[in-house]
């Protein structure tokens, strides 16, 4: 995984709430086998109209996307977080997101900032013309026209980003306590193992 | 004594293997459902660091979404090819992984094959106070029957099969109680679709929501499957409703489920896992049971919900302006002008089906109002499709099976079918949709469709007269 620490650089305002990732991918790109080119399909609904955003001269390959509340709701599918990674989008800064795709996202090495709708209506103002940068380190979301924006992450997370760490690696050093879990489950709650 | 806590809490707890400085805990998985769609990229994962799967006793793979409902067999008796080149290899990957791997699998010609929110608990693989994870959002389904359940991204898919574990935040608690008792015409699908209208899409972001109230425990496991399916619906991470006599019975005799004296020692761990008296929810919402009416959608969010005796609202009429906007939005892409009586809306397509909706007490009742009727003629579709083998045997010993095809109706092999647009189950773009699945996003049952949530008795009510109809009109 690519860590992440500052990302600068033109932000999509797409400002839009409740995008769900219907919108972000349609299901018809989820029939692959493997994880690369879903960029082509993210957005493809919004994309059709020839002239979106995403593909403009001022904005394609954009690192940052700013959007409304509640985003990335829906469904599961880690497609959308896979489709915005392959668009190139390193941040996404919204006031909220839907738990499972901000989960996907920091899995796939997208940082989901959140900040308070003010301070995105500033943003989306800014991105009309100028750049936008967002630091991970200091937590920091900063403008040309000195707007500071100081957002939470949580600090596992945080790190996991940071240092493009792997989750699965990072859990096998917890193998023993899961060993002892399963050997606690099987002498109190035997019957919790499938019957047949 | 410990600190009164809620049935969350209690499962929660219970699973726990490691808690992190930062409060970020290391939960055990005791049951991984696994399908064709998000699961390929997660083998391929394995494969390429060399892992294995931790558990494949606490596994199960089925293959549902981009399965086609047409016969699967030929008259021989031989598996059919599926066209779809895609859909064909997403399944050809999941036959050569489950055995790879060592994961039991259920075949898609199989008698029990369905959809895994479906399978899950008709095999007793899903047991109360259990973890359930799938690559799927719906997988809050199986709250139903007290299990904390909830739907992961492929990377977790790969996590839980190489630990058997998730890295997880506690969740905050809702309780939504739902007290009284419902009207006629009115069943769980309805119940959910109210909840979701009060609470909103976002109304349960960051929390896991425990259904409770007279009306809840009145319901069959059946009906709270439906419930807790939709907790996604609301933004909830899951749902969860408290195990009681009405689970018990379901589950008894199940393959999966204990027998015996294991039997026993579940019960008496699964009664101690109710809410205990004194324990406090985050937030609570109370809904009376008789102010819900038969209900359906007329937008692009599942939280778009009238009473069918309603009308399309003006999008003004919402207080917050980002909703009006997106009102506006959703009533262009449905097609509708406000104040339209949702009754005078033309249907052309009815899809009873999903894991919301396919079990027998929904092809029950679907049946109940298409009988001795027929589809009405601007209906140019109408699909049944249970939610398993199982269901599909079981309604087509009780004659349902006939009824519908009598009506014109189209009789289903089971899998998601038109829940989703990825198999060839799709409603054209521009027509209308009475679906009984959940969700009513934009595309969502293929490019341009619009969906119309509603029950399984509003969809055969709808299927009969052509356009959107109280079923309260239908029932004798
Ligand atoms: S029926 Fe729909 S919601 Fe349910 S598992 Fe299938 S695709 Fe997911």
């Amino acid at each position: 995984m690519t860590p992440i620490e500052k990302v600068e650089g033109r932000a999509i305002p797409l400002g839009l709430k409740n995008v769900d990732t219907d919108v972000i991918i349609p299901a018809h790109w989820l029939k692959t086998t493997s994880r690369e080119g879903m960029g082509k399909g993210a957005f493809e609904t919004l994309r059709a109209d020839p002239d979106n955003l995403f593909d403009s001269a001022e904005y394609k390959g954009a690192p940052i996307l700013i959007a409304g509340d509640n985003f990335g709701c829906g469904s599961s599918r880690e497609h959308a977080a896979w489709a915005l990674g392959d668009l190139g989008i390193r941040v996404v800064i919204a006031p909220s997101y839907s738990d499972i795709f901000s989960g996907n996202a920091v899995k796939n090495g997208i940082l989901p900032v959140v900040l308070p709708q003010a301070a995105i209506d500033r943003l989306m103002e800014v991105a009309q013309t100028d750049p936008v940068h967002v630091d991970l380190d200091t937590q920091t979301v900063t403008t040309p026209f000195q707007d500071r924006f100081v957002f939470e992450i949580d600090p596992f997370r945080k790190m996991c980003l940071l240092e493009g760490l792997d989750e699965i690696s990072l859990t096998e050093k917890s193998d023993a306590a899961i060993g002892a879990y399963e050997a606690k489950l099987d002498a109190e709650r035997p019957w919790m193992r499938p019957a047949a | 004594m410990t600190r009164p806590r809620t049935l969350y809490e209690k499962i929660w707890d219970a699973h726990v293997v490691e808690q992190r400085p930062d409060g970020t805990c290391l939960i055990f998985i005791d049951r991984h459902l696994v399908h064709e769609v998000t699961s390929p990229q997660a083998f391929a994962g394995l494969r390429a660091s060399g892992r294995t799967v931790r558990r494949p006793d606490l596994t199960l793979a089925v293959p549902d979404h981009n399965l086609p409902t047409t016969a699967r067999k030929d008259a021989g008796g031989n598996k059919l090819p599926i066209a779809d080149p895609e859909s064909a290899a997403q399944l050809a990957a999941l036959e050569k992984n489950a055995p790879e791997f060592g994961i039991r699998y259920i075949d898609a010609v199989a008698p029990e094959q369905g959809i895994v929110h479906v399978v899950g608990p008709e095999q007793g693989f899903s047991l109360p106070g259990t973890t359930i994870v799938c690559g799927d959002s719906h997988t809050a389904c199986h709250g139903g029957i007290g299990a904390l359940a909830f739907g992961i991204g492929t990377s977790e898919v790969e996590h839980v099969l190489a630990t058997q574990t998730l890295l997880l935040q506690p969740a905050k608690t809702m309780e939504v109680r739902v007290e009284g008792e419902v009207g006629p015409g009115v069943t769980a699908k309805d119940v959910i679709l109210h909840i979701t209208g009060t609470i909103g899409a976002a109304g349960g972001t960051g929390h896991v929501i425990e259904y409770t109230g007279s009306a809840i425990r009145a319901l069959s496991i059946e009906g709270r499957l439906t419930v807790s399916n939709m907790a996604i619906e609301g933004g909830a991470r899951a749902g969860l409703i408290a195990p009681d006599e009405t689970t018990l019975a379901y589950l008894k005799g199940r393959p999966y489920a204990p027998r015996g004296a294991d039997w026993d020692a579940a019960v008496a761990y699964w009664k101690s896992l109710a809410t205990d008296p004194g324990a406090t929810y985050d937030k609570t919402v109370v809904i009376d049971a008789a102010d819900i009416a038969p209900s359906v959608t007329w937008g692009t969010s599942p939280e778009d919900v009238v009473p069918i005796t309603g009308t399309v609202p003006d999008p003004a009429s919402f207080a917050d302006p980002s909703k009006q906007a997106a009102a506006a939005k959703s009533l262009a892409y449905m097609g509708l002008e406000p104040g339209t009586r949702m009754q005078d809306v033309r249907i052309e397509n009815i899809f009873i089906g999903s894991c919301t909706n396919s079990r027998i007490e929904d092809m029950r009742a679907a049946a109940a109002i298409v009988k001795g009727r027929k589809k009405a003629d601007n209906v140019k579709w109408a699909i049944v499709v249970p939610g398993s083998g199982l269901v599909k045997a079981q309604a087509e010993a009780e004659g349902l099976d006939r009824i519908f095809t009598d009506a014109g109706l189209e009789w289903r092999e089971p899998g998601c079918s038109a829940c989703l647009a990825m198999n060839p189950d799709k409603v054209p773009a521009g027509e209308r949709c009475a679906s009984t699945s959940n969700r009513n996003f934009v595309g969502r049952q293929g490019p341009g469709s619009r969906t119309h949530l509603v029950s399984p008795a509003m969809a055969a009510a709808a299927a009969v007269t052509g356009r959107l109809t109280d079923v309260r009109e239908l029932m004798a």
